[in-house]
């Protein structure tokens, strides 16, 4: 007992929010308090058996919750190797992940008792879940969304002012997400004592990223329920797509102390990591400080953070969630990459196999594994975090597709 | 040994007035241009200056530093090339104190041991790191005071009396109160707030007080100077750089934007001394 407990990847992280040299509070002091207070607000929650039940009920009937875990029998066929499963929260109200994070931190703040509400958005995923719970628990949702996102992911933007809610394009930088997020922590410093912060991903200050990662835990906690019901077994491989890691997290966290299931997660190679044109933070950056955590991160010599590149908006992010940097560094998960072609063919791929169009970001999960399940055993088993539909992404994917006559 | 920063808060007390702060962004508008700013700052009169290193992703700054910093980067600058107009300015004025201030990440890039050694030898009197709270004291404060730097707070309307002594307990070389929720260069600070704020800060510390962020004019600067020991001005500056960009020489300094910031610092130091 002794010796497993010493062995575990639960006790991440510790009372200052580091997972091994990641993590930490590097805010200024106008955001201090407040993250002191979103702590102590979290704690008090988390010990506190209305909240979880408030929690439930929301995941159940709000969501959806839980997910399928499907057994996707042509795509298994198609590989000739492991039998795929998907984790299918696309199927969630809003269709990806996000919501589950995002019904967690706004019942936090409805406690708190704050009704005014900040969110980042790279794809809009995480300012559509954002928008809807604000709606849900009438709050006043402003979203901060780099302009050039707003031009990729415009039907999510119409989803958001439908909603409610009030989008604030951030021109600064390259109007990606980290501009967003620099955006959103400006506006709260502005705003500290009246709002609200939902940040969308494991990343940000402590305790955002223990936070996010135990919100979205439901999908991994499900995941293995399920496959042990279907296969009377854990799986081989899980994997999942990283953008600031939160899908990730939420699919790893449950499975990190099973030792002998292997853990993959997928960064965003962009036009291939020696063009330098990527987001793959672990595979090409190092570690250093931005908003509010020490992660890997892209940058240069002078430790100025570089541009990040996807095709996919939700993983155009030059740093990661810092939990994934502590598994990183000890070598518990391996991380890897697909670029943005490979991302389009599994796209492609896994609408004409399966029915089920997903979004740009779990298709670099599925690109993948396609590259390794074929060379895997008929009696193993894949788990991969079908973490989004791909209907924001029409508008971006189909001219490609055209123009590379694969339509 | 007292330091350059303790004398010139004791002079302006020995002469009734309260301290001038400014603040300009190393680099901007280009590295030829920073040194001249700095001759330039010291002839009109500025007790004290900080050095902005520039940061790619300025957290708790507004449009208008932002922006220089951007400007700085782009003309090449890195935080070698601060430490080494800090240690040109040392060579030419033994006597104002010199304050870099920034973000974290580059200094913990360049390595944080040989940031403070060369800090020191360039003769940095102390250091504001934006997003180093108390919280984090361990990787660069403490090192930083052991070695004989000032680590600068900032204090801010958030900062309530339970705070406050988390804030202080290392602070050195004086106190930054942040007259505004918020970033800079946005909104003004009111005169009461900063007062009472004063007070509140005074009831636990003897450092030196100043009060910048929101502080644009030079009636802005000499109350905030009188109700504190001191006013900081940047966004108002390097707005005058902003807007006088055009004639800027690649590798020359731009004349003209030297000249117009000293004509408004010495406004600023004129309103401060009367
Ligand atoms: C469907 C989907 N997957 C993944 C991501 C990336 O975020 P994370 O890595 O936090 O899961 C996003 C972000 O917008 C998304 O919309």
């Amino acid at each position: 007992m002794s010796t497993a407990s010493l062995n575990t990847y639960h006790n991440q992280p510790d009372e200052s929010g580091r997972f091994g040299i990641h993590g930490g509070r590097f805010v200024a002091e106008t955001l201090m308090p407040l993250i002191l207070n979103v702590e102590s607000a979290y704690k008090s929650a988390c010990a506190d058996k209305d909240f979880a039940a408030e929690l439930a009920y929301y995941q159940k009937h709000y969501i959806g919750r839980p997910s399928p875990l499907y057994f996707a029998d042509r795509l298994t066929s198609y590989f000739g190797g492991a039998k795929l499963y998907l984790k299918r929260d696309e199927l969630n109200h809003t269709g990806a992940h996000k919501i589950n994070n995002v019904i967690g931190q706004a019942l936090l703040a409805k406690r708190m008792g704050k009704t005014k509400i900040i969110a980042e958005t790279g794809a809009g995923q995480h300012g559509v879940a954002t928008a809807t719970a604000c709606a849900l628990f009438d709050m006043k949702c402003e979203v901060f969304m780099g302009a050039e996102d707003v031009e990729r992911q415009r039907p999510n933007v119409e989803r958001m002012r439908l909603l409610g809610a009030k989008i604030h394009p951030v021109t600064a930088g390259t109007g990606t997400l980290k501009d967003a997020m620099n955006e959103a922590l400006r506006y709260w410093v502005t705003n500290a004592e009246t709002h609200f912060y939902i940040i969308g991903t494991v990343a940000g200050p402590h305790p955002y990223p223990q936070m996010v990662r135990d919100f979205q835990s439901v999908i991994g906690t499900e995941a293995r329920e399920q496959i042990i019901k279907a296969e009377g077994r854990l799986p081989d491989k899980i994997v999942a797509c990283i953008g600031g890691g939160s899908n990730a997290m939420g699919l790893f966290y449950p499975f990190l102390d099973d030792k002998d299931v292997e853990i993959y997660g997928v960064e965003a190679a962009g036009k291939g990591i020696p063009s330098g044109l990527h987001a793959a933070s672990l595979t090409g950056g190092q570690p250093g400080i931005l908003h509010g955590n020490r992660t890997y991160l892209l940058q240069n010599d002078d430790g100025q953070i570089t541009d990040a590149h996807s095709i996919s908006a939700g993983l155009d992010y030059p740093g990661i969630g810092p939990e994934h940097s502590w598994l990183h560094d000890t070598g518990r998960v391996n991380y890897v990459s697909a670029t943005d072609d490979e991302a389009l063919v599994a796209f492609q791929l896994c609408a004409r196999q399966e029915g089920i169009i997903p979004a740009l970001e779990p298709s670099h999960a599925l690109a993948y594994v396609s590259t390794m399940i074929g060379d895997m055993s008929a009696d193993q088993i894949v788990i991969l975090n079908m973490c989004g539909r791909g209907d924001k992404d029409l508008g971006a994917v189909l001219p490609m597709l055209d123009k590379l006559g694969r339509l | 040994m007292t330091g350059r920063i303790e004398k010139i808060f004791a002079n302006a007390k020995a002469a009734g007035r309260g301290t001038l702060g400014v603040f300009v962004t190393a680099g901007d508008p280009n590295a030829a241009t920073t040194p001249a700013l700095l001759d330039a700052l010291v002839g009109a009169g500025v007790d004290l200056i900080e050095l902005g290193m520039p940061f790619s992703d300025p957290m708790a700054d507004g449009p208008a530093i932002q922006a220089a910093s951007l400007r700085a980067l782009k003309g090449g600058m890195t935080l070698a090339g601060t430490l080494q107009i800090a240690a040109d300015f040392r060579k030419r004025h033994p006597d104002t104190p010199l304050i870099l201030m920034g973000y974290y990440n580059p200094i913990y890039i360049y390595g944080n041991d040989r940031f403070i050694a060369d800090a020191v030898t360039a003769g940095v009197d102390g250091l504001i790191i934006v997003d180093l709270p108390p919280e984090e004291d361990t990787e660069l404060c403490l090192p930083a005071k052991k070695a004989g730097l000032k680590f600068i707070r900032l204090v801010t309307p958030t900062s309530d009396e339970t705070r406050l002594p988390a804030i202080l307990e290392e602070a050195s070389g004086f106190v930054y109160y942040v007259s505004v929720l918020g970033i800079t260069g946005t909104k003004s600070a009111a005169g009461d707030s900063i007062s009472a704020a004063y007070q509140q800060i005074r009831s636990q510390t003897d450092l030196p007080i100043v009060a910048g962020f929101g502080i644009r004019t030079s009636a802005q600067a000499a109350e905030a100077a009188t109700l504190t020991d001191g006013a900081v001005v940047g966004s108002a500056v390097v707005d005058i750089i902003a807007t006088n960009l055009s004639d800027t020489p690649q590798n020359g300094i731009n004349n003209d934007i030297v000249q117009k910031v000293a004509t408004f610092v010495c406004e600023l130091t004129n309103a401060i001394c009367k």
